[in-house]
């Protein structure tokens, strides 16, 4: 099936898709926004209504590398595109860390059924651990990144012993009563900078200073294209990371012990292995996006991991589609950019917000691009 | 530590467990009808009590000279009518289709609307962002017991709350409404099967445990003469973990839960001195070492599962 005119199908679609992606956000006025946003709309409802939406998922399904060689191409071009826009680069930034913490948790709830409701808990343990050790130890910070991987791990595995034995809201309740807890313990302790919270310093790799404008050729840069990179590259990883458990025998596992306890049981599957297993990776995986981001805002405090934060998490991921990889980056977009591009409904955004997912929840519970069921049949999803 | 300081503590503790108890049995009522937990039922408690200062600004608006019992009156009244009216709306357009969701799903989607009352108060109230005075309606009469103060109003408000829950228990335990109600708790088809109006049944749940919320968001207000568009955040998560610590479904296990919650606040703000900010790390804390040891609440439902 790969024939150059798939290519340059595949490759047309994508072109199409980034060069709205940078019309909208380059768009400036209220107005213009409000176009875009429509005209995505209604070109999204009519391919559905025509049902081209079919034919593009299986041509995507059956160029599945170059579609996905594509994305980062095109991701790469509007990075290019607004190299010298700071606020832009900063919510590409943005996006790129809040999906890999989002499929952190889709690990977690999408495959293995492990309810957490203290997502930005984990991503502020991440973030704490790195700002503790960046101030206090000459730790390189590449280093940090997966120590605050292994901080959040560690702190969740302490979690891991009640949450196991509870089941369904019982075991909300426990991730909840934690994120609530983290919040407070994070204001009143004075070491970490209490409500105040701590500054870090940038990132550095191979002597280059994150935080210095970025020149090439002559030509001066934002800094944040340089974060961009590092964290398109993260969720790179992060995508193949997840994309593989899933795919593999460890998804297989983690998918019985979500779709019924009894039955995997009964098929020697050990329920509290994949959860653990599932809890922990989630948690480094958020954890290591906490760092990172912490990073980059260079400044972190109590406020950035509230319980709210967590909820956002998890609309995200509701709204992408449980389970649903390309899904939880649609949505990441969506959520992140929509609000702070209508800057007129700021200070609307969290009533927008959340009744926006309650009619979503209500009318399409599968969310945007649902997870398709696996398939064993070659030229399927293998 | 001298005894009187004790025991005032031991006083703020009864009240907070009242508050708790009172939210909790929301909790476990709704829970055991539909198998759901409705998180916007804190925000009901803040719906509640801005209901409450709504009426009484009213009040005085139409005849400032209104005798003050019959303004409390009316603000417990039309509180408790409010929250109740609206609690049916929301059992009946958004628990109700979610009935055969995730349970995730409903827990989020009643998450949101709790957001969406939150903000919703925030930003329509008048200057809703910033804390409220709430009138104190009750005498301000209060007793000396060597260094203790009791006061009248704490007293009333204690006994008012004893009387709400003594109330619906025995309704529930006790009327024809209160049997169907277990009916559908215990098997909502066979209820059907026999003759109970279901959805009947739901709507006038809600409507119960909606009211009772918003008795805890006027008693909060009464409590601390001052209210706040986000008390209700904070007041269901606690409301929440006391219901599951009592154990879900079980009216009395939610009261135990709400007075243990209220007297580990109390034990966290006596045993650390240094800082009473981390009294709800220590609750919290205990309510996930709890959960470890009770994973199905201390007076769980005693019935084996079906697969």
């Amino acid at each position: 099936m790969r024939s150059s005119k798939d290519f340059f199908c595949c490759a047309g679609l994508a072109f199409a898709l980034f060069a709205y992606l940078a019309l909208l956000l380059g768009a400036e006025e209220e107005w213009s926004i409000a176009a875009y946003v429509l005209l995505g709309v209604v070109v999204v409802v009519a391919l559905v209504a025509l049902d081209v939406f079919s034919t593009i998922e299986r041509l995507v399904q059956s160029n599945e590398r170059t579609c996905q060689a594509l994305m980062v191409l095109g991701t790469l071009g509007i990075i290019a595109v607004f190299r010298t826009d700071h606020y832009t680069l900063f919510l590409l930034g943005t996006i790129f860390i809040y999906s890999v913490a989002v499929l952190g948790i889709n690990v977690q709830l999408g495959y293995a059924g492990v309810i957490n409701f203290s997502g930005a808990s984990f991503f502020g343990i991440g973030g704490y651990t790195a700002a503790v050790f960046l101030q206090h130890t000459p730790t390189p910070p590449l280093v940090t990144l997966v120590l605050g991987g292994i901080f959040s791990a560690v702190v969740g595995s302490v979690l891991l012993f009640p949450v196991l034995r509870t089941s369904g809201h019982y075991s909300a309740l426990v991730t909840m009563a934690f994120a609530l807890l983290l919040k407070v313990f994070l204001e009143v302790s004075e070491w970490l900078g209490g409500p105040q919270g701590l500054a870090l310093p940038p990132f550095k790799f191979l002597g280059i200073n994150f935080a210095e404008d970025l020149v090439l050729f002559g030509n001066e840069y934002s800094f944040y294209v340089k974060y961009d990179l590092v964290c398109l590259l993260l969720l790179v990883m992060t995508f193949m990371f997840v994309q593989r458990i899933e795919r593999s025998w460890l998804g297989l596992a983690m998918d019985a012990v979500r779709i019924d306890e009894t039955a995997a049981a009964c098929f020697g599957i050990s329920i509290k292995r994949w959860k653990i297993t599932a809890f922990t990776i989630g948690n480094f995986v958020i954890g290591v996006a906490g760092a990172l981001y912490s990073m980059m805002l260079s400044y972190i405090n109590p406020s950035n991991f509230t319980f709210s934060d967590s909820l956002l998490f998890l609309s995200i991921l509701l709204l992408g589609g449980i389970g649903s990889i390309w899904g939880v980056i649609a949505a990441t977009a969506f959520m992140v950019v929509i609000p702070e591009k209508f800057q007129v409904i700021q200070e609307y955004r969290y009533l927008i917000y959340s009744a926006m997912v309650l009619a979503m929840i209500v009318f399409r519970p599968s969310g945007l691009l649902p997870r398709k069921p696996r398939t064993y049949i070659a030229g399927g999803l293998l | 530590m001298d005894f009187s300081l004790l025991l005032q503590f031991f006083i703020n503790g009864c009240m907070l467990g009242m508050m708790y108890a009172l939210v909790a049995v929301g909790f476990t009522l709704f829970f055991g009808v539909l198998d759901v937990i409705v998180f916007s039922h804190g925000d009901s408690v803040m719906v509640g009590a801005f209901a409450g200062l709504t009426s009484y600004l009213f009040c005085m608006y139409i005849s400032p000279g209104m005798p003050v019992w019959l303004v409390t009156f009316f603000v417990f009244l039309a509180g408790m009518a409010f929250v109740a009216g609206f609690g049916m709306l929301v059992s009946r357009f958004i628990i109700m289709p979610l009935r055969s969701a995730p349970a995730l799903n409903t827990l989020l989607a009643t998450m949101m609307l709790g957001t969406v009352m939150r903000e919703a108060v925030r930003l329509f109230f008048p200057d809703g962002s910033n804390p409220k005075p709430f009138p104190r309606l009750l005498p301000e009469w209060s007793w000396k017991f060597g260094d203790v103060l009791l006061r009248f109003d704490n007293l009333a408000l204690f006994t008012a709350g004893v009387l709400l829950i003594v109330g619906v228990a025995f309704l529930i335990n006790h009327s024809r409404l209160g049997m169907a109600i277990r009916a559908v708790a215990q098997d909502a088809e066979a209820a059907q099967i026999m003759g109970v109006n279901f959805p009947l049944i739901v709507l006038l749940t809600f409507a119960i445990g909606s009211a009772v919320a918003a008795f805890a968001g006027l008693m909060n207000g009464l409590y601390y003469n001052e209210i706040n568009f986000n008390l209700g955040l904070l007041l269901g998560a606690i409301g929440f973990s006391s219901a599951v610590i009592g154990g879900l479904g079980n009216i009395y296990g939610a009261i135990l839960g709400g007075f243990v919650f209220a007297f580990l606040q109390v034990i966290g703000t006596v045993a650390t001195p240094f800082s009473s900010a981390y009294k709800d790390v220590f609750a919290f804390g205990v309510v996930i070492v709890l959960m470890a040891i009770f994973p199905t609440g201390i007076l769980s439902e005693r019935q084996s599962q079906r697969v």
